[in-house]
């Protein structure tokens, strides 16, 4: 604990620290409308996309100038766009198909850059294969700036926008049909997915940047079921990834830290997969087990009652082990349960010592509703 | 094509003027060279075997695809000046159900043009959403994740959305494909209502056993307008060997419709 103390302490690490959480916001929050408007694959391919961008900014600056390093990021991530879109248009080829190409393609031209490069000397110091993976130590005061600025941006566009956002998200068609400008709007969304990648290549590095826009927006989808509330949860489940990542990061030397964000957003995913109140696999399987127990606990109850039927006698006392023969397993717990639920009373039928069981008044009541309702 | 808002009126008797429409999705044709005129105040089906264009005669006349020839006016106008007269129901598939809405959500989207740009929904408007879904039967549901309604209850959902927009001309598209006899009946009685109000209704519909008991007017299509008009004359065997071909189980189908509708 108190290692993290005098990590806190350090000017750097804060610095660090408010730019993953900025980071992880945005891309969080505007993450949550990429995965919903299933375009999750479209920000891996922005995001690989940028190396060459960023290679090419560095060559045409001759330093490692971060102004002329994003905007190569931008300008080659925009232009996968716009060649994904074109594929799409001009051949047969699908969307996923399209994607893995430019990905591929524009991966491999950056890394033959980042080569060249590396040649020119220079850049082994200014350390531009952090790019590959993100160096949280990379990260400067001034930079905040930039990550600040863009997290407002976005965050003043997706509140002035919030039910254009929504519907053109849900229902482009529709959206299309009430004369709202749906090309324009899912440009603007694009674009701001580029920026947030761009803004977080330094932190996080370009190949795994897309899991800070897909992992926090999956992981609150399990939580609720309002657009508003996921994309807030979303938001805030980037900002605790990036902190912890680049904290993690921070203690150890030379640890990247794009790997270590996306593993803490990974745990956040898998946590929300499995505990999520509605949507969680735990929860889930609670509610078929329940299910499951509740058919079989109304069986039980018809069985009882064709017994008393077919003996012409609404108080016949069922044998407990006639009910289990006849549902091949003990059935114990289940007529204690319909016990407790005023269904049926334990009864006696001498000579036989053994446990019998009769339907109750509220027993006949709901054998009879049960049988109507499934013939 | 002059498509400006403030051009001549052209045609404006009819509900829905489409004249000379070709679409194509790259080179294959959806639709060719077709004229439809539909009156005001009817009910319309539009029919036609599958991939016939029903579904791209409505994104046409919408404007969601563009057409690489002819003109579509609605009252005589072009769609951009009828944007606030107009609702549209697309194909319950066309969205992921499993968006995190509520059905009052869904419903208040009708409404996102009429509530325009940098304004928020206010009271007034979740009055009327609610009482959208009171019209389609699902006032207890209003704050239910549309992924947990069936589907007739959400193609309910959709058709209150467009309730909400109060337009002149509805659209709808395969509004009955696989919902249960409950909201088929709801919603052909919505649409009788708004057809009895004045309004103009036109629906892509799949079933020809329900067409002459739900509908008084019929458009055939198979990429070309096989046959319009009233349904009493449209609605011939003639016709619907013209429009479906050789697909002998539809003009079964079709044979039984032709008994008289009780």
């Amino acid at each position: 604990m108190s290692a993290l103390w005098d990590l806190l302490q350090s000017d750097i690490v804060r610095t660090v620290m408010l730019g993953a959480a900025t980071l992880g916001g945005l891309s969080g929050m505007l993450g949550a409308f990429a995965v919903l408007r299933k375009q999750s694959l479209l920000g891996d391919t922005l995001s690989h996309a940028a190396l060459p961008g960023v290679c090419i900014g560095f060559l045409v600056a001759g330093s490692r100038d971060l102004g002329a390093i994003l905007l190569g990021a931008f300008a080659s991530g925009a232009l996968a766009a716009l060649s994904v879109l074109a594929i799409g248009r001009l051949t047969r080829l699908k969307t996923d198909a399209a994607l893995g190409v430019v990905l591929s393609v524009f991966f491999a031209v950056g890394v033959v850059l980042l080569t060249v490069a590396q040649g020119r000397g220079g850049a082994a110091q200014a350390g531009l294969s952090t790019f590959l993976f993100g160096q949280a130590a990379a990260i400067l005061r001034s930079d905040l700036w930039i990550m600040g600025g863009a997290a407002l941006a976005a965050l003043v566009l997706v509140l002035a926008l919030w039910k254009e956002f929504k519907l053109v998200s849900f229902d482009p068609d529709a959206a299309a049909a009430q004369g709202l400008p749906v090309t324009v709007i899912e440009a603007t969304m694009t674009v701001m997915v580029a920026i947030a990648i761009v803004v977080g290549l330094q932190l996080v590095g370009v190949i795994l940047m897309v899991a800070l826009l897909i992992a926090p927006a999956a992981a609150a989808r399990q939580w609720t079921g309002s657009l508003g509330a996921m994309v807030a949860l979303s938001a805030g489940f980037g900002a605790v990834a990036g902190v912890t990542g680049a904290l993690v990061s921070a203690t150890a030397r030379g640890l990247s830290t794009g790997p270590v964000v996306v593993l803490v957003a990974s745990g956040i995913v898998l946590v929300s997969l499995l505990l999520a109140p509605r949507r969680g696999l735990v929860a889930q399987a609670l509610r078929r087990r329940a299910m499951l127990r509740q058919q079989g606990d109304e069986r039980l109850l018809l069985t009882v009652q064709a017994l008393a039927q077919h003996h012409a006698d609404r108080d016949f006392p069922a044998e407990q082990g006639m009910l289990d023969a006849w549902h091949r397993g003990p059935t114990g717990a289940a007529l204690r349960r319909l016990q407790v639920q005023g269904l049926l009373d334990p009864a006696r039928h001498p000579p036989e010592t053994t446990p019998h069981w009769r339907l109750t008044k509220a027993g006949h009541a709901e054998a009879d509703r049960l049988s109507e309702r499934d013939p | 094509m002059t498509d400006t808002p403030d051009a001549p009126l052209h045609e404006p008797q009819f509900a829905l003027h489409v004249e000379d429409l070709t679409v194509t999705y790259g080179d294959i044709p959806a639709l060719w060279d077709i004229d439809i005129d539909i009156p005001p105040g009817v009910m319309a089906a539009v029919v036609g075997p599958n991939g016939s264009g029903k579904s791209t005669l409505l994104k046409a006349v919408l404007g969601l695809v563009r057409p690489v020839a002819g003109h579509v006016r609605l009252f005589g106008r072009p769609m951009r000046a009828m944007r606030g007269r107009v609702a549209y129901v697309p194909q319950r598939s066309a969205v992921d159900w499993d968006f995190p809405a509520s059905a009052l959500d869904v419903v208040l989207m009708g409404m996102y043009r009429q509530i325009g740009w940098l304004r928020r929904p206010g009271a007034v408007h979740c009055t009327r959403a609610t009482e959208a879904l009171r019209q389609v039967g699902l006032e207890d549901y209003a704050t239910r994740q549309i992924s947990q309604l069936s589907g007739g209850q959400q193609q309910r959902v959709f058709i209150a959305r467009a309730l909400v927009q109060e337009a002149d001309i509805l659209m709808l598209d395969e509004p009955m494909a696989g919902v249960d006899a409950t909201t088929e009946a709801v919603i052909i009685d919505l649409l009788r209502d708004l057809q009895a109000q004045g309004r103009t209704v036109i629906v892509v519909h799949h079933d020809l056993t329900t067409l002459r008991r739900y509908f008084d007017w019929l458009v055939m299509l198979n990429r070309r307008v096989v046959a319009q008009g009233p349904v009493a004359q449209v609605y011939t065997a003639e016709n619907l060997r013209r429009a479906y071909g050789g697909q002998l189980a539809v003009i079964e189908a079709a044979d039984i419709a032709e008994t008289p509708a009780p």
